[in-house]
């Protein structure tokens, strides 16, 4: 029996997880893990609630992303109650959540992995974090700081809350928007418009071209990957759409989000607490094999990059064809999730501006009539971190019987650990290891952005 | 250098470290000039057993102040937190699941056992699945605050806390000052008119939206309670105002009491219950009461019941 190193806590990462390495005797990988050390309930503590008031106790899952889950919750209420929003309420609750992803992006790249580029995987721990950029690259940290902010008082203002949003209600918006926060809601996305596309020249220039090598090799994997289009065209969507499960080899099923329990299920492992979804509708099982992966795919950017036939704005399109162009559909390389980022970031600001620009974003009927009722309802949006799903059973009083979460980043927990295991597998030999390498490791995971 | 800082996060949803860097840009002097951050898993790497993973005791470094965000639900909640404690001068809980609980000690309302077996036997779980328990920390008997674990130095509730107090509460600490925070209710800080106890008997769900007329200012609605919506700004302590009115009252949406009750140890169900009986409100007409301590289930407040709600709707 060798020796165990226990990476903990995972750092830079949305959530509480440790890499555990194990070592044989000659000082080579044997077996790594990423454990996922926490475990609420939220399926079962919001069962017997009013489901009217479960779009705003279930945003507390996620800090980050709360505009997912309040909406997926509002979209599963709505079917459970057999309400259809109005044309208006729908779109503000879209603009909330494309707006929502803008600022997690910024966060995301920026906050939490540019310090691995900017100032390098080996740098010393103490330097290696955004204190360490703002220090190193000022007046670039300092822009950052304002884009992410002005995004987030944006959405604050308009919503009340950025963080734990209540706006989003069944059968629509609580509020409707007048034409003074329309404009000032477009200047502002104006400008994040201008800093996206700025982000994306940087990072191409700065960061994913000087680190191509790693790039091609750091936690890559080959798997199949979940997205959501549109149902007409299979453009990219964030809010509403189709489900789109794609295999390693580029065929796909599409399927309507009410359904996805036939295509996918959920496996557990004794030692994590969140579960591994993978595509029971592949009929081969679960295996995070190396060679031979089953049932498992991605979910996250790079996956909806991969699924989508195109973008349906302009610069995005501009950077998606540039992109599959240079790597293909599917791209596998772990890494290139920072990419898709980036170019998800320009969409969703292109897209908040489309919504802000449609002629009935400040119509005042922004909410249906809604009578609580026994039923049951799917949402479904794409989360920063992937497919999200609610499924809610109300009953006759229109409080929630029981409740089935998917939640973004538990897609990708079987291909982070299939990325730490290649990482460390080739990183570590013959027990030579350091912070530096150790902490690519964990690079391969802050990749996904968990 | 800076005063040495530890952030800590226990079971949370990481709301509280958004809303840490909301402070926006006075953020940046506050974290490279008047703090030296020495541990933050959400900022830094900084590891428990050591940067190469070797050590066998979790340590992080000595520390003047330390801030923990979210409750204690498991053994290495508990270890986190005995650790911090040890090693900060001040140890300030932040946010109301440490200070209270939060959503996550809605789980003190349910036989945590057979919930968790539950989890694990959903429709799209593979079946035969068993709860983990290999690497994984066990959990307690129960969701707590912070401070009935250990001694806390300084709360700050709030789901999410208001930027602007956090960095009240950092600035204070600094300039050796007692921090100014707001001591009032919900209610007291809410602009919005009250034209006194109306014809109001029973609360409605909220179903249908407010009335009032868009673009006008807060202070032209009436009252969300006298409108008839189940509203806990009486019974919530203030602190989420930022532009003028209660975050959630400046969306038209009624408080669900994300600041916990207004004095440290108060009752928010029974506050309620009181604050309803005393304007003429049939307080029977709140569908699912106990979820009126959503945000305050810890400190024993919120238990299973062993008859699911019905003899509390007799």
């Amino acid at each position: 029996m060798g020796t165990v190193l226990n990476i903990a806590p995972v750092s830079r990462i949305e959530g509480h997880a440790k890499i555990a390495i194990h070592l044989d005797d000659a000082g080579n990988v044997e077996d790594a893990f990423l454990h996922i050390q926490s475990l609420r309930g939220f399926e079962k503590f919001i069962e017997g609630r009013p489901a009217e008031e479960v779009p705003r106790i279930v945003n507390r899952i996620c800090g980050i992303c709360p505009w997912m889950h309040h909406l997926a919750s509002n979209k599963a209420v709505d079917g459970a109650f057999g309400v259809t929003p109005t044309p208006t309420g729908h779109k503000l609750r879209e603009m909330c959540q494309v707006m929502a992803h803008i600022n997690d992006k910024i966060l995301h790249f920026f906050f939490l992995a540019a310090p691995d580029f900017v100032l390098g995987p080996d740098a010393d721990y103490a330097v290696r974090n955004v204190i360490g950029v703002v220090k190193a690259a000022p007046e670039l940290a300092t822009q950052v700081v304002k884009m992410r902010q002005l995004g987030q008082m944006m959405l604050d203002k308009f919503a009340g809350k950025a963080i734990h949003p209540i706006a989003g209600v069944v059968g629509g918006f609580a509020k409707p928007m007048v034409e003074s926060e329309r404009q000032e809601l477009l200047a502002g996305t104006r400008t994040l418009l201008d800093f996206a596309c700025y982000a994306l020249d940087f990072a191409k220039n700065n960061v994913f071209a000087k680190y191509m090598d790693t790039i091609g090799s750091l936690g890559v994997i080959k798997t199949g990957f979940l997205g959501t289009v549109d149902r007409a065209d299979g453009a990219f969507r964030l809010y509403d759409g189709k489900q789109r499960l794609m295999k390693a080899d580029g065929s796909y099923v599409d399927f309507e989000g009410v359904d996805y329990a036939d295509y996918l299920g959920e496996h557990v492992e004794p030692w994590a607490y969140s579960k591994m979804p993978y595509a029971k509708s592949w009929q081969e099982g679960f295996d995070m094999n190396l060679d031979a992966p089953k049932g498992i795919y991605r979910a996250n950017t790079l996956a909806r990059i991969n699924v989508c036939d195109k973008m349906s704005t302009p610069k995005a399109q501009e950077a998606f064809e540039e992109f599959r162009a240079a790597f293909g559909r599917p791209a596998q390389a772990t890494l290139l999730y920072h990419y898709a980022r980036l170019i998800e970031l320009i969409y969703a600001c292109e897209r908040t501006i489309e919504l802000l620009e449609w002629e009935g974003i400040t119509d005042t009927n922004v909410r249906a009539k809604v009578e609580p009722k026994a039923g049951r309802g799917v949402g479904i949006v794409e989360a920063p971190r992937g497919t999200l799903i609610h499924d809610y059973t109300t009953d006759a009083n229109g409080c929630i019987k029981s409740a089935n979460l998917i939640v973004g980043t538990t897609h990708n927990i079987a291909p982070m650990n299939m990325s730490v295991k290649q990482a460390a597998t080739s990183l570590i030999k013959n027990g030579v290891y350091n912070e530096g390498l150790l902490n690519q490791v964990e690079m391969a995971v802050r990749a996904y952005d968990p | 250098m800076g005063v040495r800082t530890a952030l800590e996060w226990l079971g949370s949803c990481s709301g509280c470290e958004i809303a840490i860097l909301n402070i926006g840009e006075a953020l940046i002097p506050i974290i490279t000039e008047a703090l030296e951050i020495v541990h933050a898993p959400v900022l830094m790497d900084h590891k428990y057993f050591g940067q190469c993973g070797e050590g066998l005791t979790l340590e992080i470094p000595e520390a003047v102040v330390g801030i923990v965000t979210g409750g204690v639900s498991n053994h290495e909640h508990l270890e986190v937190l005995e650790e911090m404690r040890k090693k900060c001068t001040v140890l300030i809980a932040l946010g109301t699941c440490a200070t209270h609980g939060g959503i996550p000690a809605l789980m003190n309302g349910q036989d945590q056992k057979k919930s968790w077996e539950e989890i694990f036997q959903t429709i799209t779980t593979d079946p035969g699945a068993k709860v983990p328990n290999i690497e994984v920390p066990a959990p307690l008997d129960r969701v707590y605050a912070c401070d009935e674990k250990v001694k806390i130095d300084m709360q700050l509730p709030g789901c999410p806390p208001n930027p602007a107090l956090i960095a009240e509460v950092i600035v204070s600490l600094l300039e050796g000052r007692p921090p100014v925070l707001p001591g009032k209710s919900v209610c007291d800080t809410c602009p919005t008119k009250r034209e006194g106890k109306g014809a109001v008997s029973k609360v409605k769900r909220f179903i249908t939206n407010a009335e009032f007329t868009a673009g006008e200012p807060i202070s032209e609605m009436r009252c969300l309670l006298e409108q008839g919506y189940m509203c806990m700004g009486p019974v919530t302590a203030a602190g989420c105002a930022k532009l003028g009115a209660p975050s959630c009252i400046s969306a038209r949406v009624p408080c669900r009491g994300c600041f916990g009750p207004v004095r440290k140890d108060g009752n928010q169900l029974l506050d309620m219950m009181n604050a309803l009986a005393s304007n003429g409100i049939d307080f029977s007409s709140v569908t699912d009461r106990r979820s009126l301590l959503r945000f305050s289930g810890a400190h024993g407040m919120l238990k299973p019941v062993k008859k699911r709600v019905e003899e509390e709707e007799s």
